[in-house]
């Protein structure tokens, strides 16, 4: 298939794009496209996709690239920014009304998880110390009361239903019961039904001019194609929705619905369901989402990675140490613990430009080893680290004690560094000739 | 099946039309002239419709081959072309076991797709034409889903093989087996819970119970339908390929083609993994669930 393997043409155009300063039209244009297959593999809506590269584009043409970021790299970075502003930048908390109970209504299409959900939903507020009241409103499908219960049971909380009362009798009763039994939030789990249905619509409709809640919450399927745009606009137009739950995200879907949904009704992803178990929803996290829609969470990583810790002028003077040969075990540790931050070397490696995953293939690194070699140098003296010569027999036995590893491992560490400095030193020199100095090691 | 299946399925996929067709009608009588932006713009339609860029791809693709061969006068006959390409896809022939009664049908799927509905409908079916069933509450996990399928077994006189919420499927679904053996019934089908593809252990789960089921055939044939919901967009291959690989998948039922979702990914995966569509749900009705025919649901799409 030509798209087979959609993430590894995307970085193959993505590395073509080179040079410096600031980004041309046919840079972003080229690397919008690729852009675009991949937010339209992910689901998001065409329409919205559309929009979206368009603002983009905007705000990329004639922008400084970063140094040490590739043009492509840049438009990417660009285009995450903007996709992490597009679906709300920070994490939404549930309303709550002055006035106890919190009305909230769930809604949804069948199958959605808008029962689980109201369960889920009902034990995360009673962990944060609140007393919600579960309603089961579904009188539809068959055992969605007996459901609930089940739910309500688990979770230790009370349930409200009514027999032979509709939907919008079973809610006003449901909040009258809250106040009574001074629960603070009233949780309505209504039945699944098409936005296109009239009569159902009109039933929820009913049911908030009734209760007026102070939440009306849809819940979504994170695996949802195209039509999410379709549904979320029916329903928040006819309802007015405060927010949105997206469920089913333990799948491997890419989630794109999520960002149609946000653009068709502006209103903020509150919650996400990850899991079949009742403590498995987690309030939304925008930038975790915008990473996974964008499906390129190793260039995501890497361009995180060079902004926050790798400093261009640390490594030129690093590298001009190592071509004057002070290179020393300091800096040996400096580079260590930068790596560290770096995150596990392996995965830091793929990310590098120019290196293929293939060519990783079974490229394993120790992590373990690398806090033995941090704990051996953190046992030598200031002079040990800076002239490893003087380090005889008995200093060896000494570091080995500090840092409760053996001689042997000393040993292999003091030969490691000195095989290291020298391959260092070729690389740097070989670097000299105008090849940019990136990572040392 | 009469004209009154066709007219259902044709006012159950109206919206679908609408959404889907309706807007390559839209493009094809814009453009007189057959050029780039025709073909571009008839795919952006095909991925609107959840067809996936890989399918629409090929579907263009394969539609530049035929217009290339056969010089068309107007865009009006790429319409045709296209209709006839897309049948060709679809037209995968469905599982011939599914009519020779005594039969098991697995049923399998993701959370929420209306695998429980669809049995009951399935079962239905099966009661219209004179065949006695069997169900088997197969989904010991979700709350009240025993109940759900209960509810239903007693809506249509068929008695439900359960246990208790949290038991053993596979205890179950061993249960079920012998009893329908032991009664002859002609049609055993199989409820198993919502699992998500991804959940490795879940999967092994599902294989257990297809080994059981499998084991304790008789004389039985054994299908295996997966049932998809037509909103779902590209994670619906994924799903496909991963049933497929665990238990194997006879073919598809595709349910909720009464929303405005156009459920185009199945053609995605019938070009790519070669699996029918079976049935198609197009309402809540217990007869709402029809034999798909890859010419009708064309027809009902373009006219």
């Amino acid at each position: 298939m030509l798209f087979s393997n959609l993430s590894e043409r995307l970085q193959d155009t993505l590395r073509r794009l080179r040079g410096k300063g600031r980004l041309t039209e046919k840079d972003v244009d080229e690397a919008l496209r690729e852009v675009k297959l991949a937010l339209l593999e992910a689901d998001v809506n065409f329409k919205v996709v559309r929009i979206f590269i368009n603002r983009v584009k905007e705000r990329a043409v004639g922008q400084d690239v970063v140094r040490s970021l590739t043009p492509g790299q840049m438009v990417v970075k660009i285009v995450h920014e903007e996709l992490t502003r597009l679906m709300g930048e920070k994490a939404e908390k549930l309303a709550v009304s002055a006035q106890p109970p919190t009305v909230v209504l769930i809604v949804g299409l069948q199958g959605a998880g808008k029962t689980s959900t109201v369960g889920k939903l009902g034990g995360l507020l009673k962990k944060e110390g609140r007393r919600p009241l579960l309603v089961a409103a579904d009188i539809y499908r068959p055992a969605a009361i007996r459901q609930l219960q089940i739910l309500g049971e688990k979770a230790g909380l009370p349930v409200y239903s009514a027999e032979g009362k509709n939907p919008v009798e079973i809610a006003v009763g449901a909040v009258a019961r809250a106040r009574e039994t001074n629960r603070d939030y009233v949780l309505i789990d209504t039945a699944g039904r098409l936005h296109i249905n009239e009569e159902l619509m009109g039933e929820l409709e009913e049911i908030r001019q009734a209760v007026n809640p102070d939440e009306i919450l849809l819940v979504v399927d994170a695996m949802t194609g195209q039509d999410a745009v379709n549904v979320a606009q029916s329903f928040h137009e006819q309802l007015a929705l405060t927010g949105l739950i997206l469920t089913k995200l333990d799948s491997d879907t890419r989630g794109g619905a999520a960002l149609s949904i946000r653009e068709a009704t502006g209103q903020p992803i509150k919650f996400v369901g990850v899991g079949e178990k009742m403590e498995n929803i987690e309030v939304f996290h925008p930038e975790r989402l915008a990473s996974r829609i964008l499906g390129m969470g190793d260039i995501l990583s890497f361009i995180e990675k060079v902004e926050s810790s790798i400093k261009e002028d640390q490594a030129l003077e690093m590298m001009k140490r190592i071509q004057k040969d002070q290179f020393t075990l300091e800096d040996f540790l400096g580079q260590l613990r930068q790596m560290k931050k770096l995150g596990p070397l392996d995965q830091l490696l793929s990310m590098l430009p120019g290196i293929k995953p293939q060519q990783l293939k079974g490229v394993q690194i120790d992590e373990k080893e690398m806090k033995h070699i941090e704990a051996i140098i953190q046992s030598m003296t200031p002079q040990e680290r800076r002239e490893p010569q003087i380090i005889n027999a008995s200093r060896r036995r000494r570091i080995a004690r500090g840092s409760g590893v053996s001689v042997q491992e000393v040993n292999r560490l003091l030969n490691q560094f000195e095989q290291s400095k020298k391959m260092m030193k070729q690389l740097a020199n070989l670097g000299k000739g105008g090849l940019k100095p990136r990572f040392p090691f | 099946m009469g004209a009154g299946i066709f007219s259902r399925l044709k006012a159950g996929l109206a919206k679908t039309k609408e959404r889907f067709i309706g807007s390559l009608e839209d493009v094809l009588s814009f453009h007189q002239q057959i050029s780039p932006e025709l073909y571009e713009e008839l795919e952006e339609v095909l991925v609107s419709a959840d067809v996936g860029i890989d399918t629409a791809t090929l579907l263009i693709e394969k539609l530049q081959e035929r217009v290339k061969k056969e010089k068309p006068q107007s865009t009006a006959g790429i319409m045709e072309y296209l209709k006839e390409i897309i049948i060709e896809i679809l037209s995968v022939p469905p599982p011939a076991a599914l009519k020779e009664a005594p039969l098991a049908i697995l049923v399998v799927g993701v959370n929420g797709v209306g695998k429980t509905t669809s049995i009951a409908k399935l079962a239905d079916f099966y009661q219209q034409e004179g065949k006695s069933g069997l169900l088997v509450a197969g989904d010991t996990f979700r709350a009240g889903a025993i109940d759900q399928l209960k509810v239903w077994g007693e809506r249509l006189q068929i008695d439900v093989i359960h246990h208790q919420e949290g038991a053993d499927p596979g205890a179950v679904v061993f249960d079920g087996m012998a009893a329908a053996n032991a009664r002859r019934t002609d049609v055993v089908i199989i409820d198993t819970a919502g699992r998500l593809h991804t959940k490795v252990n879940l999967m092994s789960e599902l294989k257990k119970v297809h080994r059981i089921v499998h084991q304790n055939l008789g004389s039985r044939n054994l299908v295996n339908l997966l049932v998809l919901d037509a909103t779902t967009g590209q994670n619906a291959l994924a799903q496909a390929k991963t049933f497929q690989e665990a238990v194997g998948v006879d073919g598809i039922i595709l349910t909720k083609l009464d929303g405005t979702a156009k459920g185009g990914i199945t053609l995605a995966i019938s070009a790519q993994l070669g699996l029918p569509l079976v049935w198609v749900g197009v309402g809540e009705g217990l007869g709402d669930l029809r034999p798909f025919v890859a010419e009708e649901f064309v027809e009902a799409l373009f006219s």
